[in-house]
């Protein structure tokens, strides 16, 4: 069959390629721009080549940051995954639970990330927080904001808390598609609880947890609201994230060139590593 | 292999049902004979898989007694039964291969290795699956994909019956042929007692010694095909069985002669018993005939399906089809006339014997 080619379609798309130029290709560049020159102020910039890029490569402060990043994911999706996964089997398929459970889960979902961090920022507190305070009768030691141990906790408790509900919708939404007739084979396959998960709910769940590993990842991996809200990065620099030192570097000491140039090995970082969830967790519908 | 039997099986799907209407299966009870390939025939929603789903035990019937060759078992669950179960849509565990498939109710029932070995290659020969036996069973096809789930029942040495719940629904026409007829030839071969629940009249007569016709939660007639088509015990019967079907029409009856209207028609006997509601005859269109003696009729319609020539005529106001054949010619003043051997009478839309000597 012969294509009609019709070039004056490439007019069509011509608005929406200027609004992703203006939004995304232009700002990138003038990142790309800064991470390549250098500036003593006055708005007068020179070459300085892959310099902050090296630097940036070399620096530990960085390779800091990127390991308690990579350790943060790893936590919580090791904790999130299972746990949504656990959730949205038990939850209920039928009756007036349905609805109920849905908008308790979504509620977490919804709130401003700000807020969310101002919320556990409040709850941790050992004079005023019921958490704090609650642990502090029961004879626990525990202050976030001197212990970094603490401080992680109370960092990866917030994420938990907020974002095990969007794998518990994913995994639900995955569950209610299985029809009937699967789960009626089986029993009279004589299959047990687990084989029922391993061998029909877990396959049919496979696409969405796909999805779902991928956003937590790459929302995990580029955290910033909630930690800084909490913990500011502390104490220490044991919570702070590549994102809060990049904004540190950035906003905070206004060293344009290394924040540029961390910011394009950041993105490069993430792209890479979600390419590779991406193709690892398909590879096997490639298969046959 | 068992003999199963439905013991006044009542089902009702809310709970505190009030009134008949609340039962979606109205009081069964019936004898699937050990061996017996048996078709479950009606429309959608008479129930007729309510019934299949409680032999296999997925439901619990709210009233009622069943047996497996005089065992209860109404208490058991579906997997104490031991009832092999073939679904509307294909059901495989699409991560497995086709013949991990096939051992998975064998190794659930922690049967030693070298047993399922043995049976699952035996059963892979008996759906003509062998070559496929290692592929994964997500890439096959529908009529595939329903042998596995075949396969999963055949493949238990023991199961009491072999229960089939539209399992053509998604198959290609040309394949429908293919596998009905292996089904019967499995039927043959090793004598299983298979329920098939279709609402495909031609798959029901085709594939069943018997076939139980249901209709609002009740079996309305069992029997082999030829008597269905000749002597429907229901007026439901009659129009969903034949194509197309029985024509009823409202008579008033003395002695042996009925009234359409002014036209009189001679009936072959006396009502065996008293006329009480509404009394209707019945008759096939294959039993009408066309020609210059009988009835006046006017023809409304004719249409040509290839091998013969169906002919929509109205006698009296009342609307008739008739069956012509390919060649027969059409009167210009067309008469009908029954043949007396396919004229039913019916009381209250059930049929009345018409045995009586005048």
């Amino acid at each position: 069959m012969n294509k009609t080619w019709n070039n004056k379609a490439w007019f069509m798309v011509l608005p929406v390629l200027l609004l992703v130029l203006f939004s995304a290709a232009i700002p990138l560049m003038t990142v790309v721009n800064y991470s390549v020159q250098d500036t003593f102020g006055r708005n007068v910039f020179f070459w300085a080549g892959s310099e902050w890029y090296e630097q940036m490569l070399h620096s530990r402060r960085f390779w800091d940051a990127m390991g308690r990043n990579l350790a943060f994911s790893f936590i919580i999706l090791a904790i999130e995954i299972p746990l949504g996964i656990f959730i949205a089997l038990n939850m209920p398929r039928k009756g007036w639970g349905v609805p109920v459970c849905l908008v308790l889960m979504a509620l977490p979902l919804l709130i401003p990330w700000n807020v969310v961090g101002t919320i556990w920022q409040v709850f941790g507190r050992i004079d005023i927080g019921l958490l704090g305070r609650g642990l502090a009768q029961l004879g626990i030691d525990y202050n976030y904001v001197r212990d970094p141990v603490d401080a992680w906790i109370t960092v990866v408790l917030m994420d938990v808390w907020h974002w095990t509900s969007l794998v518990v919708l994913l995994c639900y939404a995955g569950l209610v598609s299985i029809p009937d007739a699967y789960y009626q084979a089986a029993r009279i396959d004589g299959a047990s609880r687990f084989a029922i998960f391993r061998y029909i709910q877990l396959p049919k769940m496979k696409r969405v947890l796909t999805i779902a590993v991928l956003l937590r990842f790459m929302d995990s991996f580029m955290i910033y609201t909630e930690p800084f809200v909490v913990t500011g990065g502390g104490p220490g620099n044991s919570t702070t994230f590549l994102s809060i030192d990049l904004v540190k570097m950035a906003v905070g000491q206004f060293d344009l060139g290394p924040a540029a140039a961390m910011s394009i090995i950041y993105f490069l970082i993430i792209l890479a590593l979600s390419w590779v969830f991406y193709t690892v967790m398909t590879s096997y519908d490639g298969e046959n | 292999m068992a003999r199963i039997d439905l013991d006044h099986i009542r089902h009702a799907y809310g709970e505190r049902p009030k009134s008949d209407a609340d039962y979606a299966l109205k009081e069964v009870t019936h004898t699937f004979e050990d061996g017996g390939a048996y078709a479950l025939l009606g429309p959608s929603g008479c129930g007729k898989t309510t019934l299949l789903n409680i032999v296999s035990g997925l439901i619990r019937a709210s009233e009622g007694r069943l047996l497996f060759d005089g065992h209860d078992v109404t208490a058991l669950s579906t997997q104490e039964r031991n009832i092999a179960q073939v679904f509307q849509f294909p059901v495989v565990y699409d991560t497995m291969s086709v013949y991990d498939n096939l051992a998975f109710p064998l190794r659930n029932r922690a049967v030693p290795e070298r047993e399922v070995e043995r049976k699952v290659r035996e059963t892979l020969e008996i759906i003509d699956l062998a070559d496929l036996a290692h592929k994964r069973a997500r890439g096959l096809t529908a009529d595939q994909k329903q042998k596995i789930s075949l396969g999963r029942g055949l493949v238990r040495a023991d199961v009491n019956a072999i229960l089939f719940d539209e399992p053509l629904t998604v198959i290609d026409p040309h394949m429908k042929w293919v596998l009905r007829s292996q089904l019967k030839q499995l039927h043959r071969r090793y004598g299983f007692t298979m329920v098939y629940v279709t609402h495909d009249q031609t798959e029901a007569l085709t594939f069943a010694e018997n076939v139980v016709v249901m209709y609002d939660g009740q079996i309305v007639q069992i029997g082999t095909p030829a008597e269905l088509f000749e002597r429907p015990r229901h007026t439901f019967v009659g129009y969903f069985i034949g194509s197309p079907g029985m024509n009823v029409l409202p008579v008033e009856v003395s002695g042996t002669e009925a009234k359409i209207g002014a036209e009189r028609i001679a009936l072959p006997g006396l009502p065996a018993g008293p006329l009480s509601g509404t009394v209707e005859l019945g008759i096939r269109p294959e039993f009408v005939r066309l020609g210059r003696e009988g009835m006046p009729a006017t023809i409304a319609k004719v249409e040509d399906v290839g091998r013969r020539k169906i002919v929509r005529a109205a006698i009296q106001g009342r609307d008739i089809a008739l069956i012509a054949g390919e060649d027969e010619e059409i009167p210009a003043e067309p008469r009908l006339s029954f043949d007396p051997a396919g004229i039913n009478l019916y009381a209250d839309s059930w049929r009345v014997e018409l045995g009586g000597r005048p």
